[in-house]
């Protein structure tokens, strides 16, 4: 019955999208696979990827940081999350892009020693570092408290077991912490990575041509947003359901162990209630 | 070679305000199995834990097999040992938890072959062979790739001792072994460990097992509130105990 009424629902939100022609699909298949687009896309990847790599690293770091037992080196952790995720995203993006008014000149180097990098801002940060930086640097606040929780969820005993047996400190955190804090790490960072990949769009400001600039500037065009807002919205659906299927092999990957009886896969449930088991 | 593996002198250990071990000092002579009663509080567990710095103490001296554990003397001075140098200690005893601790990410092979490979820098292979037999030798040499939760209890812990033994240690460590077992399987544990008792292994045993107590171990220590009441050969002091606190101890669990 509640099938039932779920399919009559949706059939009938298919019509609509099939027969308003305010949808402009022939619009839609005319861009979507536009060489604009696929670059758009393709540089939405490569920022989300890049992020989300530069992200979990930051957040490792900074979760270690915490749970020192050093007052200075836990502080600084502390106060770099608090910052990045006090403010919002859309706003560090946008001091990343103006950073040549804060510090017209940039010196990358040694601490009072001699400079490595040098230059005017706006050569140094160029606009898709700017955008790097902001996404990457917030993303690393977030990832920390993921790890940290990871860390935080493997018992006590699992440490002094692998302590006991003579392994060092950073032993027992490659060979014994890290496996199991996976699994607790991992949906989080799955969620992350798929945030990430939609925050991406807000890139958009600083006019940088990723996915949703690039559609924007062809409906600035043709003045028909609604088409390539769908384009733009199909691609940013592929590449989710893309990482939907990464997620799910990482996470059997790092759950051995942890279950007795292998839980039947999404395709098994299909199977079952297609042959009317339940 | 000194003749005692574990040598205790005025052990103190404080938690905050919480005195929990006030001046231990005992020995424990090579191949000596030395089991440790008393009720829970009384600083058994910590003591034991003391022996390979899994807990700083803040007093007195404890040595195995003639080295300072977690320290280095020089002119009288006590200096904390690296985290490399107290790991290398570590590893030269055993230890067997009361709630077995595995790796749950490891197979049972897994477990027994990480230190000696990762540690003990021994190849794969050997560590493999070790493993085996290990295994073999607590009955579990058909649960070789099986993931501690479709163990039970009692095979986990067996694990764990194999786990401890691959390091080829002088001393073992057992906190409470048993406590966390069904009472079915608690046999299979107890016979590994009156096995191991046999080939020679010198033992210190947290135990509430008064049975295992009296007839493996060659010394009986009752602890209370942090100091060692009474010690002898286990007939004499769980039969013809000397303080009312060991007698009124024995006679709620005998």
């Amino acid at each position: 019955m509640a099938a039932a009424i779920v399919l009559l629902i949706a059939a009938s939100f298919i019509r609509s999208i099939v027969t308003n022609k305010n949808f402009y699909w022939h619009i839609v298949g005319q861009y979507l696979f536009d060489s604009r687009v696929l670059h758009g896309a393709l540089v939405t990847i490569e920022l989300t990827f890049l992020s989300m790599v530069i992200g979990i690293l930051l957040g490792i770091v900074l979760a270690v940081m915490r749970l020192s037992p050093n007052p200075i080196v836990s502080g600084a952790s502390w106060l770099y999350i608090w910052f990045f995720r006090g403010t919002p995203l859309l706003v560090q993006i946008l001091f990343w892009y103006d950073i040549a008014d804060l510090f017209p000149t940039i010196s990358i180097g040694i601490p009072f020693g001699p400079a490595l990098i040098h230059g005017h801002a706006n050569s140094v940060v160029t606009p898709f570092l700017a955008a790097l930086l902001a996404l990457a640097l917030n993303e690393g606040a977030y990832m920390a408290e993921i790890v940290r929780a990871g860390f935080i969820s493997v018992p006590e005993g699992q440490t002094e077991a692998a302590q006991s047996l003579g392994l060092s400190r950073l032993q027992t955190m490659r060979q014994i912490v890290l496996p199991q804090a996976m699994r607790v790490i991992i949906p989080p960072t799955g969620n992350e990575t798929i945030s990430m990949l939609k925050n991406t769009s807000l890139i958009s400001v600083t006019a940088y041509a990723e996915l949703l600039f690039a559609t924007q500037e062809i409906s600035d065009v043709n003045f028909r947003p609604i088409p390539l807002l769908l384009v733009a919205s199909i691609w940013y659906l592929v590449m989710t359901s893309v990482l939907y299927v990464g997620q799910y092999f990482i996470e059997r990957r790092f759950g051995r162990g942890f279950s007795r009886a292998e839980r039947a896969t999404m395709r098994e449930r299909w199977l079952a209630f297609g042959s009317g088991r339940k | 070679m000194s003749e005692l593996m574990v040598q205790a002198e005025g052990v103190c250990k404080r938690f905050g305000r919480l005195e929990v071990l006030k001046g231990i000092s005992l020995q424990v002579a090579r191949g000596e199995v030395m089991c440790m009663l008393g009720p829970s509080g009384s600083g058994k567990s910590t003591f034991l834990r003391c022996i390979n710095h899994l807990e700083k103490i803040n007093a007195g001296r404890l040595y195995v097999d003639g080295e300072l554990v977690g320290y280095r003397e020089t002119d009288g001075k006590l200096h904390e040992l690296n985290e490399r140098e107290v790991a290398r200690n570590r590893a030269k005893i055993g230890m067997v938890f009361q709630h077995f601790n595995l790796f749950p990410h490891m197979t049972a092979t897994e477990n027994v072959t990480l230190a000696p490979m990762r540690v003990l820098k021994i190849s794969r292979n050997e560590a493999r062979e070790r493993a085996r037999d290990l295994l073999n030798r607590v009955g579990l040499g058909d649960k070789l790739d099986s993931y501690p939760v479709a163990l039970s209890g009692g095979q986990q812990q067996r694990v764990a001792i194999a786990r401890a033994l691959a390091m080829q240690p002088k001393l073992m460590l057992f906190d409470e072994p048993t406590s966390a077992l069904d009472p079915e399987l608690v046999g299979d544990v107890l016979d590994a460990m009156r096995q191991l008792a046999r080939d020679g292994m010198t033992m210190i045993v947290v135990t509430h097992e008064m049975g295992f107590a009296r007839e493996v171990a060659d010394t009986a220590v009752f602890m209370d509130e942090g100091v060692v009441v009474e010690s002898g050969p286990p007939r004499e002091v769980l039969a013809n105990p000397q303080h009312e606190r060991t007698k009124l101890f024995l006679s709620k669990v005998l």
